[in-house]
């Protein structure tokens, strides 16, 4: 049986940041992602925001780990090459009342430490964003945005490239404490483990049910978003927020830019009964349509390309009000059962900081030492979208893979397709290329790109068109070659 | 170290240069070459000519035209031997990727990056399909869902089974032709499914597609939800009433593992829209005038990226006064037409192409309605002159309509407006 020193549940962005972390010292990491790849929960469908931390009550740990996650951003963005730019955030009051929400943001903001806040009178933001319509806004310039699956790609793929192994499409079933070590059931096998992080997710509760009775409850509230159309990415210039709905724990429905150019709307905020419900909804769709339109009257009506929803995993129900701290701490009765628990929003911005703590923990457990032979850079290599015409030339001249494009929205040739199926974690399904390498996430949504990326998994990758799936074991594409062909 | 080499792209200048190498695009280059144009060049980005063409193993397409029925790949053929025995270079597996106002175009493929001068261009970039979000329809997002046309191309060019138990949204030629080929493929197709109260697709074709198979119809309903987490599982269909509006308790839930959107076409006019080319809202497609030119000098469009057809006859034909047009501004290279005149479409009138008028004489006008409708008549009028008068038996939005019309001088000197109305009869 393999044993492993620490046993990470879950390839989100919070285990992807932990076994990032973990790969720094001499140790056998093993991380278990029930999906076909990293980021197959909450990690893909959020708003992408690096946030300040004005959101959280002072000293709690959200408003901790937000604010200091916020500071690590720009040199983990440098190390591992992910997109981040900080294109700042306006929270928008639309009356004199909504005036005073503002005045209580900054004060929480500047007890939290947050630079550079400041409220901004109608005519100083229509300057920066004419299209907006408000009474006043709090401008908050430390504010961010990312792509929340290349960042928790890359995180994944560095700490696989220092050895951390990554057992996709593999689901605990299981687990028990046997002696010192854990004994981990999954669909693909048993292994061992010394220390067992549970950064579940959603799925949190389950899994520290396998050990022990759990003393809380999760609330699965669902967000969904509208995605726009490129060509409407100059409608803003910085996120553009409302005031946060009193009592709801949830920032209400939001206007963000994203890297890409496409700007996203929503989330709505909708208590669901079944954590996995990620559909979307016609009522949701309208009205997130409507209270976008409420900040920037003139939004177009044909704009939207896509729509998807993410799940928040809140520990408060509703009645409370919805809001509750995280929860980090190791099992009093299991030693070595370390549960991260309500990793809701602002998780993506709190992942490095709560990496941090998490091996202070470890290192509790275990002796750590620093490797010598961690590669600390992960090179992304330039899209040709992105280069010059030389740089272009150059790479075709070396490989004509360069010079096809298999993607005909986003401009992406076969040579990225290929790199992107050829990634460290070995998650070979359609999403995984999607996220990588943008092919099939234009305006076309896969009608040009996927007949290409198929053959290029038949052709480089000896895969078979019947096991070539959408995103996760059981989404699969096709069902074999047409009736004249099935002897192929 | 080696110093690395400094590549240089490559160079060329041609007269016309066509950027799409469908029907549409051959069809250009073909009537380029024919009148007068000494090097045309036909641009694409896929590894063969023919555009949509080659998948469409369907018969039907050139009955206007020659008189008779061929399949998509045979009328393809007819045209790519005319454009090969003029000696019309082609550039295959070639991605344009821009071109600018002088008329450089940018293309990228395995041999490099091009730049290709060209005196005139013609556009021909066809469509792409409408997906699940042009019509939002909610749900979960699993896989299973594809749109018509590339559920064909997976089963015509690449032998692949796109799915078992089908439903089929959009009554759409393309939708019905996909419905009897899956059927053939031993699929199980369970209905398709059309929001208006008639289907949009030939007669003909809800005969020899569905009746013939006993594939149901379901009018006035839609697809409302989708569900699946991972493959399709089911979808829900309802009626709707006379605005379209859901109508709350007809709604049924199918078990079906793939759902085809056979939902409508969108021109590709990426391109165009990049430098500024004007836009009509209406058509999708570029604003030209009689000779098919955009607002940019020299830039010609044709086929379906200018507007959708109905049939690949009438698209040639059009196409080829866009080649001629080219053929000519290359040979003269004049200055900058003045727009004398705007087509403005009235009452009972979708759109009218082409929509600016720059010189008179002899144009021809294809349009659409608004709504069916039996006979009535068409009018041009500019001011209080009438220059159009013409009785149609019966009208649909489904069916474009073509007709010729003679615009004299003295009409442009003295107006700025010419209207296109359709009165009942
Ligand atoms: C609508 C929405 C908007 C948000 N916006 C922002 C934002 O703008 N900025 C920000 O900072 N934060 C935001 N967040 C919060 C952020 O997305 C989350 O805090 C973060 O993604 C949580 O990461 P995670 O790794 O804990 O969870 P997940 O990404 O859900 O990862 C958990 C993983 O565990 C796997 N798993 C579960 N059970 C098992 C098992 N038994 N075996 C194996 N694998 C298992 C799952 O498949 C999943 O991949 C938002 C969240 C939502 C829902
Ligand atoms: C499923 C289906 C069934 C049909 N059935 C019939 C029928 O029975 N009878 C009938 O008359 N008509 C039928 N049609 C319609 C007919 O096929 C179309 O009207 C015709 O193909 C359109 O021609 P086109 O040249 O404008 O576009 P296309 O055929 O789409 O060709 C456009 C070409 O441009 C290329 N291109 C686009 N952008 C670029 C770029 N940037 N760089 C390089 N190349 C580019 C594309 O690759 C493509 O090859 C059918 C259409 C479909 C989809």
């Amino acid at each position: 049986m393999k044993n492993f020193q620490v046993a990470i549940i879950g390839g989100g962005v919070i285990g992807s940041a932990i076994a990032r972390e973990l790969s720094m010292f001499k140790l056998d990491v093993a991380v278990f992602e029930m999906g076909s790849d990293v980021a197959s929960g909450a990690s893909k469908a959020n708003s992408g925001v690096v946030h300040s931390g004005i959101n959280s009550p002072t000293s709690s740990l959200k408003a901790r780990f937000c604010v200091e996650g916020n500071k690590m951003f720009q040199s983990l963005a440098n190390e591992l090459d992910f997109p981040l730019q900080w294109v700042g955030k306006y929270i928008i009051a639309k009356n004199e009342e909504e005036v005073r929400d503002l005045e209580h943001l900054k004060k929480v903001g500047m007890n939290n430490n947050v630079p550079g806040l400041e409220i901004k009178n109608r005519s100083e933001v229509k300057k920066k964003e004419p299209n907006v319509s408000c009474f006043k806004a709090l401008w908050i310039p430390t504010a961010g945005i990312t792509l929340p699956y290349q960042f928790t790609i890359a995180l994944a793929e560095n700490a696989a490239e220092n050895n951390v192994v990554f057992f996709l499409e593999t689901k605990i079933t299981d687990l028990k404490k046997q002696k010192n070590l854990f004994l981990i059931k999954t669909n693909k096998g048993d292994f061992q483990a010394g220390v067992v992080v549970n950064a579940a997710g959603l799925n949190c509760r389950e899994v520290v049910s396998m050990m022990e009775e759990p003393d809380f409850q999760v609330y699965p509230c669902r967000g969904e978003y509208l995605v726009l159309d490129k060509n409407y990415s100059s409608l803003i210039n910085s996120m553009i927020y409302p005031v946060p709905v009193k009592g709801s724990g949830v920032l209400g429905v939001h206007i963000t830019p994203t890297i890409e150019g496409n700007i996203l709307l929503g989330p709505s905020a909708e208590f669901i009964g079944d954590p996995y419900d990620k559909r979307t909804t016609n009522e949701t769709m309208n009205t997130l349509f409507l209270e976008a339109r409420g900040i920037i009257p003139s939004l177009p009506d044909k704009a939207v390309i896509n729509a998807y929803s993410g799940i928040r995993c809140k520990l408060a129900s509703p009645e409370s009000g919805g809001w509750a701290d995280y929860r980090i701490e190791e099992s009093k009765n299991m030693p070595g059962f370390i549960n991260l628990l309500g990793i809701e929003s602002p998780g993506l911005t709190a992942a490095p900081a709560i990496a941090k703590e998490i091996i202070k923990m470890i290192s509790h457990l275990i002796e750590l030492n620093k490797k010598n032979s961690f590669k600390s850079r992960r090179h992304r290599r330039k899209r040709f979208s992105e280069m010059s015409a030389e740089e272009q030339s150059n790479l075709i001249k070396k490989d004509e893979k360069w010079g096809r494009i298999v993607c005909r929205c986003e401009h992406v040739t076969e040579a990225e397709v290929i790199e992107a199926l050829s990634n460290p974690l070995e998650a070979r399904v359609l999403s995984s290329v999607k996220y990588r390498c943008r092919a099939g996430m234009g305006r076309c949504q896969g009608g040009f790109c996927t007949q290409h990326i198929v053959r290029i998994m038949e052709e480089h990758f000896n895969m078979d068109v019947a096991d070539m799936r959408l995103k996760s074991p059981n989404s699969n594409l096709f069902y074999g070659k047409t009736r004249g062909n099935q002897s192929d | 170290m080696v110093k690395p080499e400094v590549i240089k792209v490559i160079d060329y200048t041609v007269d016309v240069a066509v950027i799409g190498g469908g029907p549409a695009g051959l069809a250009a280059a073909v009537s380029a070459h024919e009148h007068g144009a000494k090097s045309v060049v036909v641009i694409d980005r896929n590894s063969w000519l023919g555009g949509i063409l080659p998948q469409c193993i369907h018969d039907g397409f050139g009955v206007e035209e020659t008189g008779t029925s061929m399949t998509g790949p045979e009328y393809a053929e007819m045209y790519i031997e005319m454009a090969e025995k003029q000696g019309i270079d082609i550039m295959k597996e070639t991605m344009v990727l821009q071109f600018d106002k002088k008329r450089e175009i940018t293309a990228v493929n395995k041999k490099g990056l091009h730049k290709i001068k060209a005196s005139a261009i013609v556009l021909a970039m066809g469509c792409r399909e409408k997906t699940r979000w042009n019509v939002m329809i909610s749900g979960d997002r699993p896989s299973g869902i594809y749109t018509a046309g590339v559920a064909q191309a997976f089963i015509n060019l690449y032998n692949i089974m796109p799915g078992k138990n089908v439903i089929i949204l959009g009554s759409g030629d393309v939708g019905l032709i996909m419905a009897r080929r899956l059927k053939f493929e031993g699929a199980n197709v369970l209905g398709v499914v059309e929001i208006l109260p008639y289907a949009s697709g030939l007669p003909r074709n809800v005969v020899q597609c569905l009746e013939d198979y006993d594939i149901p119809l379901f009018l006035n309903h839609t697809v409302t939800c989708i569900d699946g987490k991972e493959r399709l599982e089911q979808v829900t269909i309802a009626q709707v009433d006379g605005e379209m509006n859901i109508i709350s308790g007809t709604e049924k839930k199918i078990e079906c593992d793939t759902l085809l959107l056979s939902l409508g076409l969108i021109p590709e006019n990426e391109l165009a829209n990049n430098i500024g080319i004007e836009i009509d809202n209406i058509t999708g497609g570029p604003t030209v005038n009689q000779y098919l030119e955009t607002t940019l000098s020299g830039v010609f469009a044709c086929g379906n990226c200018l507007q959708v057809y109905d049939t690949v006859d009438v698209l040639s034909a059009d196409a080829e006064n866009a080649g001629r047009s080219a053929a000519k501004n290359s040979a003269i290279q004049k200055k900058d037409k003045k727009i004398i005149a705007k087509i403005v479409p009235g009452k009972g009138i979708r759109y009218v192409v082409p929509q600016i008028i720059s010189e008179p004489g002899k144009v021809h006008l294809t349009l659409r309605v608004e709504k069916p409708g039996e006979s009535s008549v068409l009018h041009m009028v500019a001011g209080d002159k009438e220059i159009l008068k013409k009785r149609l038996a019966w009208v649909n939005p489904a069916n474009m309509i073509g007709v010729d019309v003679d615009i004299p001088h003295e009409v442009l000197t003295s107006t700025q407006n010419l209207e296109v109305i359709l009165v009942d009869r």
